[in-house]
């Protein structure tokens, strides 16, 4: 089900955002000076080592933590407006299905939380699952169902208010390769029918540069944005196995990787400067 | 099953689990009345199985009526104890404070003789009424219950807790979705732990005087007498009386768990 | 400093409470025990004289001076002398040393019922024979009701007598004591001996080690985060057991006499009958903070529990 694309919409928009924890041993800066914007429909990465601060940021950005300093924009509104008007959806490493209901009582359970009746949710859910192609699994319970599965299930949820904004954290990281790679095209497919905006954590450079528009690189310590690549692979590009093997993909990984370390790599493969 | 499980097939397993402990009560029984009908030990004291069987069936009457009233008052008693059991951890889930200032007072319930409550109760209330027998078998359930249901209303995981956030979930919604399934494994391990709690201290509270009837006091008056045979007919019954409200309590916790995840477990 | 190193520090240090949290929680707590306290007062001010009788049946106690005392004549009482008889002791001396009775026979207890239920439960672990033909027994025996133990055990004792020496009554009340307390040590001890993470038993596994190797490095240190509560439970069942036996055997010297006999006193002094019950809380507390000792001194083992 495609949704027209607000076209002037900004989707998200943080400026200065810092973030610092009190820990025993002190204060950690997890977050500083973050300033990012994801136009509306557009699919963003934030890539970057342990402790730079990604997953703080969605929190942020999800209204599951506030800000120290600076400030975030959802569509125009607080985060904290966006999540009770229930702007967008949120699908966390770990897929966190309720393990007492079944796969289609877990997809429907935003739903149901927001008072849809019970017609029109047992429609949606249905459409959901044919989506992520698990129909014939909607009256299984989570641990009858393998990691990709659940994962599966959990993505579909996030999906079912039509949300103009995805938040993921790491939703692959829990799986193998083959699988991985699967639900990268996946995902692809289905964010691109419903036009949802993403923010999408990652620590994998293949899959940020085979799923986004733009490639946001993270440092730690303190926790700060470094560098923005732009893909431009393009909407119009299918996202299949065929684009992981073209000149361009490698090119994009490749400067992508050295905006991570911060050093140049030459084409032999050996760092320069 | 790896090499550290030990070799011994499923099959092979299975049946022993049900013939051991049948061989062993056979084997104890056959010690038993060894012991007293051939031997002599203790015929006095130690009746043999054939004395006792007899005094079941000579009483049956009797142990039934007593049977009824141990066991409505630890039945009122678990259900009573059980309600304020759950009612004190939902609030004490809620409101730290009211958790810190009921925790000694719980921990002290749980390593006290709550029998020594007993004697006064049953000053207070009349010597009478049941229901200083009652109020001790509810206070003996209510230990369990509710340090199981506080366990269990806080073992959502953090991932669920900021799932229902993203939903914008109100309280009620976040405790009738997340918290209340949560937690019913654990409420009703505590109802199986204080049911067989509830039995023996209703029973046990009978020896500390009160109304004539029960179990406990039908114990204890035959001992008095040296009417030995007949005690432990009386012991027999409050074996059953126990066994039979565990069971039920076990069935509960089947029955919800199924409830809960269709049989899928 | 690397991130590594400033998190391996970070999980060393312990995680005290900063002293004021502590404070706080201390005196919640008292603050608890007086809301009790007050309950009480509140009630018997507010209560009818007859108490709530609901059906035919009193619910509620009646509320006067004779069937409730006030908490402060409680605690009074306690100072008083014992009995109207000349020199007597006052009340909390004599209830002291009645607890203290019941204190060392119900540590006789649970040490003979700890042996007897770690021995069980070992016994089950090492051998599967064991577990399935004990166990449902050991789980039955709980049912049996203490009573039926004691004129038993009692009269055996008395004819025990070993070159000259007697069988003390004592002896009999520590006996059913144990009987109470044995039954969450075997538990206890044959499900920690059995938690060990597979991981471990196929190293042991791997380095050719005995069963009894086995036992020693891996089983016994894994069961202590599971013995540890069960001994604490086998201290609170000794001591129940204890108060329960020394009724049912008559028994002169403990808690458990005197907390029927100063009952039956009530009538005509309702304050005393409440001085054994604050003995045998006392004792309850007293038996369990003992154990708790043991926990401390075996707190390495307890490094890998959960909280």
């Amino acid at each position: 089900m495609s949704e027209t694309i607000n076209g002037d919409g900004v989707a998200v928009a943080a400026n200065g955002v810092g973030k610092t924890f009190d820990t025993r041993s002190g204060e950690v800066q997890a977050l500083t000076g973050v300033d990012l914007r994801v136009a509306a429909g557009e699919f963003v990465s934030l890539i970057g080592p342990s402790g730079c601060g990604k997953s703080t940021l969605m929190r942020l950005l999800a209204d599951l933590d506030s800000p120290s300093e600076g400030t975030i924009e959802v569509f125009g509104k607080t985060p904290a407006q966006a999540r009770r008007d229930q702007d967008y959806g949120i699908a966390f490493q770990q897929a966190g299905l309720l393990p007492w209901r079944t796969v289609a009582a877990n997809i429907g359970l935003p739903l149901e939380l927001h008072g849809t009746d019970r017609a029109a949710r047992a429609a949606r859910v249905a459409e959901l699952a044919e989506l992520v192609g698990l129909s014939d699994f909607a009256d299984r319970y989570p641990d009858q169902l393998s990691g990709g599965m659940q994962q599966r299930v959990a993505i579909a949820r996030s999906l079912a208010e039509q949300p103009r904004l995805l938040l993921m954290d790491e939703p692959f990281g829990a799986l193998d390769e083959m699988t991985r790679e699967r639900m990268q095209a996946e995902l692809s497919r289905i964010v691109g029918e419903s036009g949802a905006a993403v923010v999408f954590v990652t620590h994998s450079i293949p899959e940020a540069v085979f799923l986004s528009d733009r490639v946001v690189v993270m440092s730690p310590r303190p926790g700060r944005i470094t560098g923005v690549v732009d893909i431009g692979i393009g909407r119009d590009v299918p996202r299949d196995e065929a684009l992981r093997e073209t000149t361009a993909f490698f090119a994009k990984v490749t400067e992508v990787r050295e905006a991570l370390h911060g050093t140049p790599v030459t084409a032999s493969g050996r760092e320069g400067r | 099953m790896s090499v550290v499980d030990g070799v011994r097939s499923p099959r092979r397993d299975r049946t022993l689990r049900l013939v051991a402990p049948v061989a062993v009560g056979l084997l104890g029984l056959a010690v038993w009345q060894l012991l007293v009908g051939v031997v002599g030990v203790s015929a006095h004291l130690l009746p043999s199985p054939s004395e006792i069987a007899a005094e079941w069936t000579a009483n049956a009457g009797p142990i039934a009526e007593a049977a009824w009233i141990t066991g409505v008052n630890a039945v009122l008693g678990l259900l009573v104890g059980s309600a304020v059991g759950v009612a004190l951890a939902a609030v004490a889930a809620r409101l730290r404070w009211i958790d810190q200032m009921l925790a000694p007072v719980v921990a002290g319930l749980a390593v006290v003789p709550i029998v020594a409550l007993a004697p006064v109760l049953n000053s207070m209330f009349g010597a009478d009424s049941e229901i200083g027998r009652r109020t001790i078998a509810a206070i003996a359930s209510f230990v369990p219950v509710f340090l199981n249901t506080l366990r269990g209303l806080r073992q959502t995981t953090p991932l669920h807790r900021d799932l229902m956030r993203s939903y914008a979930a109100t309280g009620p919604q976040t405790l009738r979705t997340l918290t209340l399934p949560t937690a019913a494994p654990y409420v009703l391990t505590g109802l199986r732990v204080a049911s067989s709690l509830a039995v023996i201290s209703a029973l046990v509270a009978e020896y500390f005087g009160g109304p004539r009837g029960g179990l406990g006091a039908f114990i204890s008056t035959s001992a008095a007498t040296s009417a030995y045979a007949r005690a432990w007919a009386y012991v027999g019954a409050s074996i059953l009386l126990g066994l039979g409200l565990y069971l039920v309590t076990v069935a509960l916790e089947r029955l919800v768990t199924r409830l809960l995840t269709g049989g899928a477990r | 400093m690397t991130a590594d190193a400033a998190q391996v520090l970070r999980a060393r240090r312990p995680r005290a409470r900063s002293r004021a949290a502590r404070v706080r929680v201390a005196l919640l707590g008292v603050l608890g025990v007086l809301a009790v306290a007050a309950a009480w007062e509140l009630y018997k001010a507010l209560g009818p004289d007859d108490g709530v009788v609901v059906a035919g049946t009193r619910v509620l106690p009646r509320t006067t001076d004779l069937a409730m005392p006030h908490t402060w004549e409680m605690v009074a009482r306690l100072l008083e002398p014992t009995t109207s008889q000349a020199g007597a002791a006052p009340l909390w001396l004599t209830v002291a040393q009645a607890a203290l009775v019941s204190l060392a026979i119900a540590g006789v207890g649970w040490v003979v019922g700890t042996l007897v239920g770690v021995g069980l439960g070992l016994l089950m672990q090492v051998w599967r024979v064991a577990e399935h033909g004990l166990l449902p027994w050991i789980v039955l025996s709980q049912t049996v009701p203490l009573i039926a133990f004691a004129p038993v055990v009692r009269s055996w004792g008395a004819r025990i007598e070993i070159a000259g020496w007697q069988w003390p009554p004592w002896l009999s009340v520590a006996v059913i004591a144990s009987y109470l307390a044995f039954f969450p040590v075997a538990i206890g001890t044959l499900k920690g001996l059995q938690s060990p993470q597979r991981t471990h038993l196929e190293l042991m596994h791997s380095y050719g080690a005995s069963r009894w190797q086995t036992l020693r490095s891996v089983r016994l240190p894994a069961a202590v985060p599971y013995l540890l509560p069960a001994l604490r439970l086998g201290a609170a069942s000794a001591v129940i057991g204890t108060v329960v036996a020394e009724v049912s055997t008559g028994y002169l010297d403990g808690i458990g006499r005197q907390l029927v006999a100063f009952a039956g006193q009530a009538s005509g002094d309702p304050a005393k009958a409440w001085a054994p019950i604050f003995g045998a809380i006392a004792l309850g507390l007293v038996a369990a903070g003992l154990v708790g000792l043991v926990g401390v001194a075996l707190r390495t083992y307890r490094r890998g529990e959960a909280s």
